[in-house]
């Protein structure tokens, strides 16, 4: 696997990325780059893309049109370089409620080709960070919203990806669990790790490095949090977004 | 070299936690377990019992208008073969007739007022049977034994007479012979159906247990996060398959012991040799199921897409109709069935003590099966939510 192509690399480039549904378009055309090390929030409402888009960045569909590279690897010829690298959270829990929070780490541990003291050792750490040690035994579908979206997060991160992917990662959780939640990423993110993370909550987009804001599939802005306030002149990001529905207009 | 290695490891790796966690999540699972264990055994014994045609103590209506120590004494040869069961006198035939409409006998028996005369002048007597026929199986079965019956009377009043005349028993060993060959007809469907019997409660709990495998993880949507993973086709499909193997074998050997030791069918060929080749028929009928799983959404069409492989392979693997039989594109149809080879691998084996030399076009076509369903399932498997 050419390592080298990766270097220096943007963490994720896309390049006129299109995506239609039949005669739908999910994601229209969007371009943007994302340097490696930073956070960068994926913002827009129901139906806007947001899902498409990450599912387009991991490789598991394919695009109608456009391009783009993650971690320096091309989303349609290197999905599977990709997928050793990245680590995804879907929006919808998408963890086996059968198995025990510790089978779960198991198996996942198992599918990345972690050695058994590699799985011991990152089991035990991930555990301790997301609070979840005195549970390592329990169902996985006995947990409540905010440990089952903590137990997804840690299995994306037992392979230590050096891209975080995460899909709406705190939608109906507690604001205790989310801040914890929060504390995780950030701690991720000092070890040089990119993260990708989809949010309907403007608090957690001000937390973000960079934004993109998605709407009918298009990305209607991008960059970071206070470059937008103040191109769009506003105090604070909600204003910001509602500045570029307007400003698409209702002329339709 | 080294590169290999570790790929391979990295494979063995995958396919290892596939195919543990299948084995949590079937050991946790219920209905699996009910399908895998209960299954075999519920239909061995509605085959096995149901298939059987064996009739006992149908209810018998009797007017016996000769009330002879005759018509006694072949009332009672009725009553001894244990299929008949007086229940009811009657005089006349309308009684007769309420007591076969209304459902309260199923057998009617009229001795004419001159049964016995006609016998002791030698001349022939006659009986009349009258039988319910709304069940032909029962019906026949009903109808040969009081055949039977009758004529090895008639035979042995016969040879009594010749005897009393003092004349050589030259047709002695008929009265023996022919009481015997009732007997032995439904003991050979018995034997012949058992071996059979195993390979479709194989077939079936396999299938319909493989057909749920990726399904499931569709509709629970565990798919979604499988889908990101390095994990490839292969690895997740044998990771899956394998466990099934395990719980097939388990259910095979319930099935095989029942058969043996319950309705008594001996193995008459090797049964190691017999494990082997339904090890390799396992994967035969658990690809079919992953390819069914490959091609549904839901788990109930995956139980309809099942259905539409276990019927015909019901009529057409020579399970219940002969294939010898058959017209050839119907028989030709048994050819794409992989049960239809399993079923003369069993019946040879246990019935025939046939060896692996003689089963080599069967074998070459289950092998061919196993490969290319499997081969199918892969390729039909698509690593991506489009
Ligand atoms: N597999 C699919 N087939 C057809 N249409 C789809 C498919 N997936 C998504 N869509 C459509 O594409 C559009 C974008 O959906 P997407 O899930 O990307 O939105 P989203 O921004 O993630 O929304 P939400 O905030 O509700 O999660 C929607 O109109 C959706 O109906
Ligand atoms: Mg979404």
């Amino acid at each position: 696997m050419p390592a080298a192509n990766t270097a220096g690399a943007p963490a994720i480039f896309v390049d006129k990325l299109t995506k239609k549904f039949g005669s739908r378009t999910a994601v229209d055309q969007i371009s943007f780059s994302v340097p490696a090390g930073k956070i960068f929030g994926l913002l827009g409402p129901n139906g806007s893309g947001k899902s498409t888009t990450i599912r387009l960045l991991c490789g598991v569909l394919l695009p109608t049109a456009g391009t783009g590279t993650v971690l320096g690897y091309d989303i349609v010829r290197e999905a599977e370089a990709i997928k050793q690298n990245v680590g995804y959270m879907s929006q919808r829990f998408s963890l086996y409620e059968d198995l025990t929070v510790g089978e779960n780490l198991e198996f996942y541990a198992g599918i990345y080709g972690l050695s058994r003291e590699e799985c011991r050792q990152r089991r035990q750490e991930l555990l301790t960070l997301a609070g979840l040690t005195a549970r390592q035994h329990q169902l996985a579908g006995a947990l409540s919203g905010g440990w089952k979206q903590r137990l997804a997060l840690i299995c994306a991160l037992l392979h230590q990806p050096r891209l975080l992917i995460l899909d709406e990662p705190t939608a109906g959780v507690d604001p205790v669990s989310r801040r914890i939640f929060w504390q995780i990423i950030r701690q991720t993110v000092t070890t040089g790790v990119t993260v990708l993370v989809s949010t309907h909550y403007m608090e957690e987009a001000e937390d973000c490095d960079l934004l993109g804001f998605l709407f009918s599939g298009r990305l209607l802005g991008f960059g970071p949090p206070a470059l937008l306030k103040q191109q769009a002149n506003v105090a604070n990001l909600d204003d910001v977004f509602l500045a570029y529905v307007e400003r698409e207009g209702e002329p339709g | 070299m080294n590169r290999l290695n570790n790929r391979f490891r990295a494979s063995w790796s995958r396919f290892l936690a596939v195919f543990k966690k299948e084995i949590i999540q079937i050991k946790r699972d219920k209905p699996s377990l009910g399908i895998a264990f209960g299954m075999p055994i519920m239909m061995l014994l509605l085959f096995g019992y149901a298939v059987n045609t064996d009739v006992d103590n149908l209810p018998t209506v009797v007017w016996d208008q000769s009330r002879s120590a005759e018509s006694r004494e072949l009332l009672a040869s009725f009553v001894n073969t244990g299929y008949f069961g007086i229940n009811q006198y009657a005089q006349g035939y309308q009684e007769i007739r309420e007591a076969l409409d209304g459902g309260q006998s199923r057998v009617a028996l009229v001795f004419p007022p001159d049964y016995a005369a006609n016998l002791q002048l030698g001349k022939p007597a006659t009986v009349q049977v009258f039988i319910d026929g709304s069940d032909p199986q029962v019906a026949r079965t009903a109808l040969s034994t009081a055949q039977l019956l009758v004529q090895a009377k008639g035979a042995a009043l016969l040879a009594e007479g010749l005897a009393a005349r003092g004349i050589d028993q030259g047709s002695g060993p008929l009265l023996e012979a022919r009481p015997r060959i009732w007997y032995n007809p439904d003991m050979k469907s018995l034997v012949f159906n058992i071996p059979a019997l195993i390979g479709l409660i194989m077939q079936n709990v396999t299938i319909m247990l493989t057909a749920f495998a990726l399904v499931r993880e569709r509709e629970r949507g565990t798919m979604e996060q499988l889908v990101v993973t390095p994990v490839r086709p292969a690895e997740l499909l044998l990771g899956k398959l394998a466990p099934y193997v395990l719980l097939g074998l388990v259910s095979f050997s319930i099935i095989l012991a029942a058969g043996i030791y319950w309705f008594g069918v001996p193995v008459k060929g090797s049964v190691p040799l017999l494990v082997l080749l339904a090890i390799l028929f396992l994967f035969t009928s658990l690809s079919i199921g992953l390819l069914i799983s490959t091609f549904s959404r839901t788990q109930l069409q995956a139980m309809q897409l099942a259905f539409m492989v276990l019927l015909p392979s019901i009529l057409l693997s020579g399970f219940i109709f002969p294939r010898e039989t058959m017209p050839w594109l119907i028989r030709g149809l048994g050819n794409l069935i992989p049960l239809t080879y399993f079923l003369v691998i069993l019946r040879g084996i246990f019935l025939k003590d046939i060896g692996l030399a003689h089963l080599q076009g069967e074998v070459f076509a289950l092998l061919a099966f196993a490969g290319g369903l499997f081969l199918l399932a892969v390729l039909r498997f698509r690593k991506n939510l489009d």
